[in-house]
C-alpha cells in the first residue's frame, strides 16, 4: 500500500494506492488517525484512484474514521473508485454515507 | 454431516447448507489445487493470487477473478482474526476446483471454531468490517457454506456457476 497524505485547510487529501487489506489495515488506520488527530481536520477525501482491492478490513478502517469525524461534525468524500471498489463500497453502504466527486478538486469545493 | 458440526446457513437467496449444492457429492472435479500458508497478513496476496491464477484458466471476466479475490481475502482473513486470534503459527489451507459447471473454494483453518454465529473477537475495539465480509462472500459467490467445531476449526467452502469448457476426454487420462 501507498499512502500519500496533503492538508489542505481543514481539508486531508489521502491518496491511497495498492490492496487495502487486513495486512496494511493497522498501518492505514495509524496513519490517518495520527494526521486526523493533528489538526483540526473535518473533510477527509479519499482518493482511491490507485486502490486495485479493498476488503472488509479495509473498509473497517475508512469507516471508523468516518465515525470518528461525523463525531466532530466531519465527512469523508470519495474520488477515483474503480469498478471492484465501487462495487465493494457499495455493497457494503459506505456510498450511502459517503459522496462520491469526480475529483480531488471537486470533492474540495464540494458541500459542506 | 456429524450432529455436532455446526452449519450455519445464511439466507438472502445466496446461501444454502450441503443439501441442494451446485456441486453433486459425487461430483469429479476438473481440476484442483491446493496451497497452506501461515495465518500472517502478509499472505493474503499469495491466497488471492494462487486462486485467480488458477482459475485465469477459465473464460472469466476480469471483474469475476477481482471479485473472487475479494471474497478469498475476507475467508482467509477470517481464518487469521478469528480462527487463530491473528496467532501467526496456524496453518490455513486454501483450496480450489473446477467442476463441470462450478468454481469452488475451500478455506480451513484448524483454529478455535465456534458454536452458534460467528463473533467478533475481544480486544482491539474497533471491527467496523466484522459482519461486511460475511456480507461480501455472499455477494460474490452463488454459495456460501460454513461449518465450524469448537476446538477444531472452521471451513467456508464458496461456490459460483462458471461456464467450464467440457474435457476434450473426460473419461481418459492417467492422473
Amino acid at each position: 500500500m501507498i499512502l500519500q497524505l496533503e492538508e489542505n485547510g481543514s481539508s486531508l487529501v489521502a491518496r491511497l494506492a495498492g490492496e487495502i487489506d487486513l495486512q496494511v489495515a493497522d498501518r492505514l488506520r495509524s496513519a490517518l488517525d495520527g494526521a486526523l488527530g493533528e489538526k483540526p481536520v473535518r473533510h477527509l477525501v479519499l482518493d482511491l484512484s490507485g486502490v486495485s482491492l479493498i476488503d472488509s478490513s479495509g473498509l473497517g478502517v475508512i469507516l471508523g474514521r468516518y465515525r470518528h469525524l461525523l463525531q466532530r461534525g466531519g465527512r469523508i468524500s470519495l474520488v477515483g473508485m474503480r469498478p471492484l471498489v465501487k462495487r465493494v463500497m457499495e455493497l457494503s453502504g459506505l456510498l450511502t454515507i459517503m459522496r462520491e466527486y469526480a475529483s480531488e478538486g471537486e470533492a474540495l469545493a464540494g458541500p459542506e | 454431516m456429524t450432529a455436532d458440526t455446526n452449519t450455519i446457513a445464511r439466507d438472502g437467496g445466496k446461501t444454502v447448507t450441503d443439501a441442494g449444492s451446485l456441486v453433486p457429492p459425487d461430483a469429479r472435479a476438473l481440476n484442483r489445487m491446493t496451497v497452506s500458508l501461515l495465518s500472517q497478513p502478509v499472505n493474503l496476496g499469495l491466497a488471492r493470487v494462487a486462486v485467480a491464477a488458477f482459475f485465469s484458466q477459465l473464460d472469466l471476466m476480469l471483474s469475476e477473478l477481482e471479485e473472487i479475490k475479494v471474497a478469498v481475502s475476507e475467508a482467509v482473513s477470517n481464518a487469521i482474526l478469528h480462527g487463530y486470534r491473528r496467532e501467526p503459527d496456524g496453518w490455513i489451507t486454501v483450496s480450489a476446483a473446477i467442476y463441470p459447471e462450478t468454481m469452488e473454494i475451500v478455506v480451513e483453518d484448524r483454529g478455535e471454531g465456534f458454536d452458534g454465529e460467528p463473533r467478533p473477537p475481544a480486544g482491539d475495539g474497533e471491527e467496523e468490517g466484522f459482519g461486511m465480509g460475511f456480507a461480501l462472500m455472499r455477494s460474490f459467490m452463488d454459495e456460501v457454506v460454513l461449518v465450524s467445531k469448537p476446538g477444531q476449526g472452521t471451513q467456508v467452502t464458496m461456490r459460483k456457476k462458471a461456464r467450464v469448457p467440457a474435457p476434450a476426454h473426460p473419461s481418459a487420462g492417467t492422473c
